[in-house]
């Protein structure tokens, strides 16, 4: 961790995976990194020196990306595709749907840099439909860590998952947001912040921004839960219909499109277990240009969008 | 409904592997007939590309792949993936002969239930090795199979299938430029050169000529043969590549065998009817 993000308290996700996924590797000789030109910009230029035969670059290709990684868990080798999201979800998403899920073979696909992480380069590069996407693929878990503790977790559970995998990897330093004496499961939400009045459900980035947001609605005296979805499939609906039971309303929050995603996913579980009013925040329109910070506040995607929100429902 | 059964199989044969051309050739008109009895009971299928094929799956399955039926999986077995999944019939009664599931379980093919859907699954079907279907899937799957090997230290080769039609899919040329990069000697692509996709000839829609040229200058060793002759595909098949993937440019007939069907675009996933059906067993085995 560099003194810079340790001094303003925020930490970044794709070292915390780099790190892991050298530290299993060399554990586990099953262990392979497959990548689209992507070293760099996937920061395994550590696992490419300690392990250059177990890096196999494709070149710009992803649909083959994908193919030659089904491949390679076919040969018993488990392949952690790393790629950044807008191009592994997009460009090879029948080889995801095909060649990883219908397979069924042990095939970790690192979405990386996913969300509006790109800012500035512009919504070819933002991956704001990945979830959606993904979680409509029979037998695809799809994780969303929020923090670094999360990203090693998520990393450490997809070497050992029996079936593929989808896992987010975030670009930019987020807050540290996990209780890492509760560990990380898949299929379970985690409860950040407690509150009766109303709920607050978010995924990856937003999380923090959750937090800070029921920090702020508890200062005007209206107590809001707030829930982790790190699993996005599996998804936690007992703690997902309970939320609608014990409060007034939810607020969903991803750094995606509002329909399919989260949103979606929480619509469709409360729908039809126990209504409740919803709002569902997300990403509403090809972005305009800026950094991923001024994005997200641009759709209002921070701690005042989500307040906002809460305290509607709340009312 | 009155169909004619195919011949049964030689029980015998599966002991006396790998059979020598003159065996493969006999053994392929066992396939082709128990092909078009099952697509005639299926009331689907594509039994054109199914008989452009047959002879290629059966010198791979009873001479040239390292293949246990009784062990489906077993770590350094070669792997086979049919990139034209849609030529199912093919590969199930192949599997089915050679031991991986018995034959009688062709008579569900795309029944309801059946784990012999129209393409294969791996998760239900022993020796299927990828679900294929959607085209241009198969190649990159065995360029990472045959890639594994080196990384896994598991010595195989890995063998795919892939139509002519089907090579206008784009990822195939991802996968035949890093197979070539790599110097992939353990990768062979048979393709089923039968000149016909769904509705045309491929000449007429997206011309691949020249094909083995292509592949040539994607760094694959290219051996050109007639895909009906079994001497000239052990010959292929039998030798992986000098420091280089393997690109058998199969020259095959759509429908072969049975006259009526041959080089008719109209039998890619045509149905022969009952009359028909009796016409085709008794042409195959005359």
């Amino acid at each position: 961790m560099s003194e810079k993000t340790v001094a303003s308290g925020l930490f970044d996700c794709r070292k915390a995976f780099a790190e892991t996924l050298v530290e299993l590797a060399r554990e586990d000789a099953r262990i392979v990194a497959v990548v689209n030109d992507s070293v760099g910009s996937s920061n395994l230029k550590a696992f490419q020196k300690e392990f250059p035969d177990r890096l196999i670059n494709v070149g710009i290709a992803e649909q083959n990306m994908v193919g030659v990684s089904a491949g390679l868990a076919n040969a018993g080798l488990v392949p952690f595709v790393c790629c950044a999201s807008p191009f592994l979800t997009g460009r090879a998403m029948e080889q995801v749907k095909v060649d990883a899920a219908y397979n069924g073979y042990h095939i970790v696909l690192c979405g990386m840099s996913p969300g509006m992480a790109y800012g500035e380069l512009g919504p070819t590069h933002h991956s704001i439909e990945d979830l959606p996407w993904m979680r409509a693929i029979h037998d695809l878990t799809v994780l969303v860590p929020a923090d670094p503790f999360q990203t090693r977790e998520a990393v450490r559970w997809a070497a050992r998952a029996d079936g593929p995998v989808f896992m987010r990897v975030g670009r930019y330093a987020v807050p540290a947001v996990s209780d890492e004496a509760a560990g990380f499961a898949v299929g379970r939400a985690d409860e950040l912040h407690a509150g009766s009045d109303v709920t607050i459900v978010a995924t990856g980035t937003l999380v923090s921004r959750a937090v800070e947001a029921a920090k702020a609605l508890k200062a005007d005296g209206i107590e809001a839960r707030v829930l982790n979805v790190s699993s996005l499939s599996p998804i936690d609906a007992d703690a997902l219909i309970r939320a609608a039971k014990e409060t007034r309303g939810i607020v969903t929050a991803e750094e995606g499109v509002p329909q399919g995603g989260l949103g979606g996913a929480v619509a469709e579980i409360v729908g039809q277990n126990h209504p409740v009013k919803l709002r569902i925040l997300g990403v509403t329109s090809f972005a305009p240009t800026g950094d991923a910070s001024f994005l997200l506040d641009h759709f209002g995607l921070n701690a005042a969008g989500i307040a906002a929100a809460a305290r509607e429902l709340a009312a | 409904m009155g169909l004619a059964r195919a011949v049964a199989p030689d029980p015998g044969q599966t002991r006396h592997l790998p059979l020598d051309p003159a065996r493969l050739a006999a053994e392929a008109t066992e396939v082709r007939k128990r092909i078009i009895t099952t697509i005639g009971q299926a009331g689907l299928g594509h039994v054109g590309g199914d008989l452009s094929v047959t002879d290629i799956l059966v010198t791979l399955f009873f001479n040239v792949l390292k293949v246990d039926p009784a062990d489906p999986l077993k770590a350094d077995r070669d792997r086979f993936v049919l990139s034209k999944g849609h030529c199912a019939a093919a590969l199930y009664t192949v599997l089915a002969r050679r031991g991986f599931f018995p034959e009688a379980e062709l008579d569900t093919f795309m029944k309801p239930m059946s784990r012999l859907n129209g393409h294969p699954n791996r998760r239900k079907v022993p020796g299927v090795e990828a679900n294929t279907g959607p085209l241009g899937h198969g190649l990159p799957i065995a360029l990472g199979a045959a890639l594994g090997s080196a990384v896994s230290g598991q010595p195989f080769r890995a063998f795919c299938v892939t139509g002519d039609g089907e090579l206008q899919e784009g990822s195939n040329w991802e996968a035949a430029m890093f197979a070539g990069h790599r110097r992939l000697s353990n990768l062979t692509l048979i393709v089923d050169r039968n000149g016909l996709q769904q509705g045309a000839k491929v000449a007429d829609t997206n011309d691949l000529s020249p094909l083995g040229e292509k592949f040539a200058a994607f760094g694959w060793e290219v051996r050109d043969i007639d895909g009906h002759d079994h001497a000239a595909l052990l010959d292929a098949l039998s030798r992986p590549g000098d420091g280089k993937p393997v690109f058998v440019l199969a020259r095959t007939v759509k429908g072969k065998g049975v006259s009526f069907m041959e080089h008719g675009v109209e039998w890619h996933h045509g149905v022969p009817t009952a009359d028909q059906i009796e016409a085709a067993l008794k042409e195959l085995s005359a």
